[in-house]
C-alpha cells in the first residue's frame, strides 16, 4: 500500500515544494485556489485585501470579526466536507450577532502527500459555499508541513461582517419568562461524523446539517428585532450553549425533553452508543432566546425559512435562584443538564 | 439501519401510576422502620437511568433512597491496575486497546489519556473484536486488549480469545481485569455498617448467569432481590415488585427483566467463559479492598494470550488517596454528595476517585445530573 501511495504522491499530491514559496507554490495558488475563489479583491494578489470603509459603514455601525480553525476528520463526509464547514462555521459565528457576513480569509495548513484532487475538491466546496452565502474569500495563506506534522488538511477562516444599527444580542440577556427556540433537528452533524469514521460498523442515512445561518437570522430579526440571546450550537451542542446563557445571564433555563427535535436515526445512534443528542455537535443549528410575547412570531418566521422548517420551542427561562440548566425528562422526572466533562464517551456495559 | 425504540418503557402516564403504587407500599414500610427504605441498585447502568430520567425526584422523599452499588467496572478499578495499564501502553511495541470509559480513570501516574498524550499508542475500541482486527493489521506489534467488566462483557472477550487461537494470531493478548459480581454482593452484605433492605439485580449480567446465583441473597441474608431492566419503567416496576416482597414479608429472587434474562442464563456464553477464564484467589477493588475470588484471570492453557504472562506487568499496589471516600459510597455507607471531596477536589474533569469518572459512577451521575437540581 505504501509503495503505491508514494508513487502516486509523486505525481499528483501536495509536496513540500508546494509550500516552498517557489514555482510549485505559485502554481498551486494560481491554478487551484485563486480561480476557485475568484473575486476582484483576491485577484489583486497583494499581501492583504483592502476593503473600503465607506462600503462597510453603509451596512451598520459595528464590525463583527471572528476566527475559527477546522480540523475535522475525515475531511469528507455525508453532506459536506471540511471546506464547507470552514465557510459556514465562520459565517455562523458572525451571523449570531445579527451581523451581515461579508469577507472571509482562508488559511490552509496542508500535510505533504495530500491528494491534489482532494484539495481541489475542498477548495471548490469552499468557493461554492461562499458564493451561495454571498460572502467573498478575499485573502489567504497556504503552508505545507511534513508528514505527521498535521492530519492531511487544517483550515483556518476568519470573517468580517457588519452589525446593523440597533441590535444588541448577548448571552447575558436571558430573562425569566423568555422562551428557547432551536431551528431544527439536533445532533445530525455529530452522528454523521461518527458514522463517517467507520469505526462503529454502523451505517445509517444521516448527513451533516452544515449550512449558513445568516439569512435565517435576518428573517428571525425582521420578525422579532429584540432577540435576547443567539448562538450557533456547534461543539458541545445545545446543552453547552444553554449553560453559557444561564451562566452569563444568571438565570435558570428549563428544557422540555419531549419537545426536542431529534431525528430517529440520531436517536437510534444515541441509544446504541450511550450519547445524548443535547450534547452532540451541530453545524447549522442555532439557539435563540426571545421574549415570550414574540415567541409565536419568531417561531413562525423561522419555520417559513428553509433552514428553520423544523424549528421548535424547547424550553423557557425560569425564575430561580441560581444559574443552571434543568430538563423535564420525557419520563416525567427532572434533572440537571451540566456542561460536558471531557468528550462524550460511550458507556461500556 | 432500522431501529425500534424503547418508548413503551418510558411512558410518563404509566410511570405516574407506578409511582403512586410505590408510594402506597413505601410509606408504611418506612414508617415501621423509622427510616427511609434503602434499596441498592447493584449495576451502574441502573444508576445512570435513575439519574438520567430524574427518577429520584419522582419518588416519595425521605421514604425511599437508592444506594448506588459497585456495578460499574471502571469505577472499582484500583489505581495500581491503571498504573499497570500505563506501563504496558508505554512499551513502544505495544498497541493498547481499551473501551473509552477506561481512558480517564486516574492512576498514581496519571490516566491512559495522559499516557496517550505522552506518545503511547492507546486506541479506543468498541468491541474486543476490533482489537483483534488491529492485531491482524499490525503483525509486528503486540496488541493488548484491556479486558474489563462483569459477566456482561466476559463472553465477548472469551470468544475473541478463542477466535484468536483458531486463527493462530500470535500478537494479541488480554490484560485481564474482569471481575465477578456475586462475591462482591456478598462482601457488601457482610460489611457491618450496611443497611440495605433489598436489591435491584443487574440485568445484563443476569442475561449471562441467570437467576440462580442470587439465591443466597434471599436464603442466607434474607433480602429480596429483583433482576431489573434498564429502562426507567423497568426500574420503577422492579422497585414496586421489591416493595411488594417487603410488604408481604417475602425474600425471593424475582425477575422483572424476563424479556431478556432467561432463568438459567446463557449456556453458550457461560461455556466460553469457563473455557478461557478462571477465578483469581483474590482481587483488589478500589474502595472495597481485596475480595476473595472476585477477580478473573486467564487459564494457563491461554498463557499465549495473557499479557500478564507474555509481558512484564509491574503489578503495583497503590493505596487509594486518603481523602477519597469511594469505598464508603460503594458500600452505601454515605451518599456521593456527603463525601468530603465531592465537587471540590474531585470533579469529572479532575477525578480523584473512580466513581467520578464513568457516567455510570454514582458520583459522576450525581454531579452531572443532580448536583444542584
Amino acid at each position: 500500500m505504501d509503495g503505491g501511495r508514494t508513487k502516486r504522491a509523486a505525481l499528483d499530491a501536495v509536496t513540500m515544494a508546494h509550500g516552498g514559496g517557489g514555482r510549485a507554490m505559485r502554481r498551486l495558488i494560481d491554478e487551484i485556489i485563486v480561480p476557485a475563489f475568484d473575486n476582484p479583491l483576491l485577484a489583486e494578489l497583494e499581501d492583504q485585501a483592502r476593503i473600503a470603509i465607506a462600503d462597510l459603514a453603509r451596512a451598520g455601525d459595528r464590525l463583527a470579526f471572528t476566527t475559527d480553525s477546522y480540523v475535522v476528520t475525515p475531511l469528507e463526509f455525508a453532506g459536506g466536507d471540511i471546506g464547507k464547514l470552514a465557510v459556514c462555521g465562520t459565517i455562523n459565528d458572525l451571523a449570531v450577532s445579527g451581523a451581515k457576513p461579508l469577507f472571509l480569509s482562508c488559511g490552509l495548513v496542508i500535510e505533504e502527500g495530500l491528494d491534489l484532487a482532494v484539495l481541489s475538491r475542498i477548495v471548490g466546496t469552499m468557493a461554492k459555499a461562499a458564493r451561495e452565502a454571498g460572502v467573498a474569500i478575499v485573502t489567504g495563506d497556504t503552508k505545507v508541513v511534513q508528514r505527521g506534522a498535521a492530519d492531511r488538511l487544517f483550515i483556518n477562516t476568519s470573517g468580517i461582517g457588519v452589525v446593523p444599527i440597533g441590535l444588541s444580542i448577548s448571552a447575558a440577556r436571558a430573562q425569566p419568562g423568555d422562551v428557547v427556540i432551536v431551528n431544527g433537528s439536533l445532533g445530525d452533524h455529530g452522528v454523521a461524523i461518527l458514522l463517517a469514521r467507520n469505526e462503529l460498523a454502523l451505517s445509517a442515512e444521516i448527513a451533516t446539517d452544515c449550512q449558513p445561518l445568516h439569512d435565517l437570522v435576518a428573517t428571525l430579526l425582521a420578525a422579532c428585532p429584540d432577540v435576547h440571546c443567539l448562538r450557533d450550537a456547534t461543539r458541545g451542542g445545545v446543552a453547552t450553549v444553554l449553560n453559557e446563557f444561564a451562566e452569563r445571564s444568571r438565570a435558570s433555563i428549563r428544557v422540555d425533553e419531549a419537545a426536542l427535535p431529534v431525528k430517529d436515526v440520531v436517536r437510534g445512534a444515541c441509544e446504541i452508543l450511550g450519547l445524548d443528542p443535547l450534547y452532540l455537535a451541530n453545524e447549522g443549528k442555532l439557539v435563540a432566546i426571545v421574549p415570550r410575547s414574540h415567541a409565536r412570531v419568531a417561531l413562525e418566521a423561522m419555520r417559513s425559512h428553509p433552514s428553520g422548517s423544523d424549528a421548535a420551542i424547547i424550553g423557557e427561562v425560569i425564575d430561580a435562584a441560581r444559574p443552571q440548566v434543568v430538563m423535564r425528562t420525557a419520563f416525567g422526572g427532572e434533572r440537571m443538564v451540566d456542561l460536558l466533562s471531557g468528550e462524550q464517551l460511550p458507556r461500556i456495559c | 439501519m432500522s431501529l425500534r425504540f424503547a418508548d413503551e418503557f418510558r411512558d410518563p402516564v404509566k410511570a405516574r401510576a407506578l409511582v403512586g403504587e410505590i408510594e402506597k407500599l413505601a410509606v408504611p414500610l418506612a414508617r415501621a422502620r423509622g427510616r427511609a427504605l434503602q434499596v441498592m441498585e447493584v449495576c451502574g447502568g441502573h444508576t445512570h437511568t435513575i439519574f438520567r430520567y430524574g427518577l429520584k425526584a419522582m419518588l416519595p422523599e425521605d421514604t425511599l433512597e437508592f444506594v448506588h452499588g459497585p456495578g460499574c467496572p471502571v469505577c472499582v478499578l484500583p489505581m495500581g491496575r491503571v498504573d499497570d495499564c500505563v506501563a504496558l501502553a508505554r512499551d513502544p511495541k505495544v498497541i493498547f486497546t481499551t473501551f473509552g470509559d477506561a481512558l480517564r480513570v486516574p492512576g498514581s501516574q496519571g490516566s491512559l489519556l495522559h499516557a496517550k498524550a505522552a506518545g503511547a499508542d492507546v486506541r479506543v475500541v468498541y468491541s474486543p473484536l476490533d482489537a483483534l482486527k488491529i492485531a491482524r493489521e499490525h503483525p509486528d506489534r503486540e496488541v493488548i486488549f484491556f479486558a474489563l467488566g462483569f459477566e456482561t462483557t466476559m463472553p465477548s472477550t472469551a470468544l475473541t480469545v478463542l477466535q484468536a487461537q483458531r486463527e493462530g494470531i500470535a500478537n494479541f493478548s488480554l490484560f485481564c481485569n474482569h471481575i465477578t459480581i456475586i462475591p462482591t454482593i456478598k462482601a457488601i452484605l457482610d460489611s457491618p455498617e450496611i443497611v440495605i433492605d433489598g436489591f435491584l439485580g443487574p440485568g445484563h449480567v443476569s442475561m449471562v448467569i441467570g437467576e440462580g446465583p442470587y439465591a443466597f441473597i434471599a436464603d442466607r441474608y434474607h433480602r429480596p432481590i429483583v433482576i431489573s431492566g434498564f429502562e426507567p419503567l423497568d426500574i420503577l416496576q422492579s422497585l414496586w415488585m421489591l416493595l411488594q416482597q417487603l410488604a408481604d414479608g417475602r425474600c425471593e429472587v424475582e425477575n422483572q427483566y424476563k424479556r431478556v434474562v432467561p432463568e438459567n442464563g446463557n449456556a453458550q456464553a457461560l461455556s466460553a467463559v469457563d473455557e478461557v477464564f478462571e477465578l483469581r484467589e483474590y482481587f483488589e477493588w478500589r474502595g472495597l479492598g481485596s475480595i476473595d475470588h472476585s477477580g478473573i484471570r486467564m487459564r494457563a492453557a491461554f498463557a499465549a494470550f495473557d499479557a500478564e504472562k507474555k509481558l512484564s506487568v509491574p503489578n503495583v499496589r497503590i493505596a487509594d488517596p486518603k481523602s477519597c471516600q469511594c469505598g464508603e459510597v460503594l458500600k452505601g455507607a454515605i451518599k456521593p454528595h456527603q463525601c468530603k471531596v465531592f465537587g471540590t477536589a474531585c470533579t469529572p474533569e479532575r477525578p480523584l476517585g473512580a466513581l467520578m469518572v464513568s457516567s455510570e459512577g454514582a458520583c459522576a451521575a450525581q454531579y452531572q445530573f443532580a448536583r444542584r437540581a
